[in-house]
């Protein structure tokens, strides 16, 4: 079974009178400890999908299903089974989704080991064992001599990988990056892409959203978006090796 | 997410804002010190009052036309209207009544001074018509000569005794003694003095002097006397006994209507303290009243202060809700916040509040006081309206769409 489902999934928002269609009818299956790059001219729906995986929306149709878990059936009439509630969507997020953002969307005056702990916090766990896993994630990303810095103290590539910690701290499902990439320059954005390529080694399932060729080359396969469909899916000479 | 977590962010937030969120409790501060600075100086005063009161003597009653303090407008004619305390009631309430109590008829009198020689006392000095019971429920004792006596009273003798304010002014070299004043023109010859007692409130006792009763009325009766009767009670276990009998027997002498209530007022030092904690309980009041007032407008300034402090946070809210905070976390976070606000400003204000009342125990030189039960109240108002003005805020917080928020610039 997959790990990730969607089934003709759509989206539409009513912006004023104007039904703007972000999504027509998405089928994309993702295994685990796959590495998939979306790419897409803005506008093609590739955002409303990472939205929408990552728990943040919820389709208008469609079916959703991560990691065996129903997060959206409109096949399903009762509503707590078919559609999660936003209490429920908050529970998915902090369980299984882990967040990489283009802005790096760290709190800005607390310390990185801090902002780390944040998705624990939530989770419940107990501050001693909160603090070890946190040391853990940024052990991984090699900042643990950072980790007390606040995030205006650390560069760019520091901060995202601040982020990717804090993203793996909660051993997710899926690690979703949404232009990494995008607000650094091209040497860190090796070094981030290289800390992602390491991540998939150890047996993460990675999405990621750019609209740079190179970037999207480090995945094993490829999915194009255009006008809310998918228009290629394929893989990459990485996937076919 | 437990409290300890929510506590610390809540107080990181206020930190980072230091100026603005002093400013928004602020607010707060003045209403509770408002409040509790009343309730300290009322409470103060009251403890004042009731040690002074007891200088009056608790054994004795006092029955007079009017009550010892007025409340409210419009009640004055109804008092007004009331008959005279008069000798004659006095004489027959005397004969009548057997129990274990004297009774003391008295009338005062005020505005002509005693002269002596070339000397002459303020226009001031209080001059009491008394009879020979006035000994055992005036509270005051004889320095050197002799009481007015039931001979003085019926033969209505021009004699007088001495305060001893009066003494120090009149004749501080002589033994007062068989020397003559005047009053009005009219002698008297002085038949005693009396031990000094002091002041009570800041006033004097002791710039009064005594005549007989008959004497004071021929002098200075008006169709407005009324006297005022004095009970001393022998027996502290009958002191309801005899007050009643007391009543009774008036009611009678008055000819009062069954229906009637009493034409006469009973005073007494618990109804003279019943008094005093009617009228410092409309001032409490009135201090609840405006120091709600001045709290309601602190709220509204936290939940301003609140508004703008989601509006600024949007996407740190719209990062937790990423991170999977849920409704009630990031409710909880910012209900948190303005009530660990309030809290602060009320704490604050109660301190500021509770030395400010005791300034007025200093400056009456009595023990100070820390009103546990206002300072509870002040907490949880204050927590009522942290979580009230709060509340809206926060909701706001919680409901904002993760997505918008994590745009939000």
């Amino acid at each position: 079974m997959a790990l990730l489902e969607l089934k003709q999934v759509t989206k539409v928002y009513q912006v004023g009178t104007v039904a703007v269609h972000a999504l027509r009818g998405i089928d994309l299956m993702v295994e685990k400890n796959e590495y998939v790059s979306v790419m897409g001219p803005s506008g093609s729906g590739k955002s409303t999908l990472m939205n929408v995986i990552g728990c943040l929306d919820t389709p208008t149709s469609g079916t959703y299903i991560l990691d065996g878990k129903t997060v959206h059936d409109d096949r399903i009439e009762q509503s707590s089974v078919g559609k999660l509630s936003d209490d429920d969507l908050a529970f998915v997020r902090n369980q299984k989704i882990g967040f990489v953002f283009q802005t790096f969307n760290l709190l800005p005056r607390i310390t990185a080991l801090h902002n780390v702990e944040l998705p624990l916090i939530y989770a419940g766990i107990h501050k001693k064992d909160r603090l070890d896993m946190a040391k853990e994630a940024l052990r991984k990303v090699n900042l643990e001599d950072r980790m007390h810095h606040q995030p205006n103290e650390l560069s760019g590539g520091q901060r995202q990988r601040v982020a990717i910690a804090r993203a793996l701290v909660n051993n997710p499902s899926i690690i979703l990056a949404d232009e990494p990439t995008g607000n650094l320059d091209s040497k860190t954005s090796r070094e981030i892409m290289q800390l992602m390529d390491h991540l998939h080694d150890e047996g993460n399932t990675i999405i990621l959203v750019t609209h740079e060729t190179d970037i999207a080359q480090h995945a094993h396969r490829v999915v194009h978006f255009l006008d809310g469909l998918i228009a290629s899916d394929e893989f990459t000479p990485k996937g076919k090796g | 997410m437990n409290l300890h977590e929510v506590l610390t962010s809540s107080l990181d937030s206020i930190r980072q804002n230091k100026l603005r969120s002093f400013l928004t409790l602020l607010g707060v501060v003045i209403g509770m010190f408002s409040i509790i600075g009343v309730m300290t100086a009322i409470n103060v005063l009251q403890k004042s009052v009731e040690s002074n009161l007891n200088v009056l003597g608790t054994n004795t009653f006092f029955i007079q036309k009017y009550p010892a303090v007025q409340m409210g407008g419009g009640t004055h004619w109804k008092y007004r209207n009331r008959k005279n305390l008069t000798y004659a009631d006095y004489l027959q309430l005397k004969d009548r009544f057997s129990g274990p109590a004297t009774i003391t008829a008295e009338n005062w009198h005020s505005g002509d001074p005693i002269k002596f020689e070339d000397k002459r006392t303020k226009n001031s000095v209080g001059i009491r018509g008394v009879t020979p019971e006035w000994e055992f429920s005036s509270g005051y004792f004889l320095q050197s000569g002799r009481m007015i006596t039931r001979n003085d009273l019926e033969q209505m003798r021009n004699v007088i005794i001495l305060g001893q304010d009066v003494v120090d002014v009149l004749m501080p070299q002589y033994n007062p003694v068989g020397q003559t004043v005047t009053i009005r023109g009219v002698k008297f010859k002085v038949i005693g003095t009396l031990e000094r007692k002091g002041s009570i409130f800041g006033q004097s006792e002791d710039h009064v002097v005594i005549i007989p009763l008959t004497t004071h009325l021929k002098m200075f009766a008006s169709r407005w006397t009324s006297l005022g009767y004095a009970i001393a009670v022998m027996d502290m276990e009958r002191f309801e006994e005899v007050q009643e009998e007391i009543v009774f027997h008036l009611r009678l002498i008055r000819s009062v209507p069954l229906t009637e209530e009493n034409d006469f007022e009973v005073v007494s030092n618990t109804s003279l303290i019943d008094t005093f904690n009617q009228v410092t309980g409309a001032i409490k009041m009135a201090a609840l009243l405006i120091s709600s007032i001045a709290l309601i407008a602190a709220g509204i300034g936290i939940m301003n202060i609140m508004l703008v402090s989601v509006t600024e946070r949007t996407r740190e809210i719209g990062i937790r809700k990423s991170m999977g905070a849920r409704k009630r976390d990031i409710m909880n976070q910012f209900l948190l916040e303005s009530l660990v606000l309030t809290e602060m400003g009320a704490l604050i204000g109660i301190v500021l509040g509770i030395l400010a009342g005791n300034l007025v125990a200093v400056s009456m030189d009595v023990s100070g006081v820390f009103p546990v039960q206002w300072a509870i109240i002040g907490v949880v108002m204050c927590s009522v309206i942290g979580v009230v003005f709060g509340t809206y805020p926060a909701v706001k917080a919680a409901k904002l769409d993760p997505i918008e928020a994590l745009r939000y610039e």
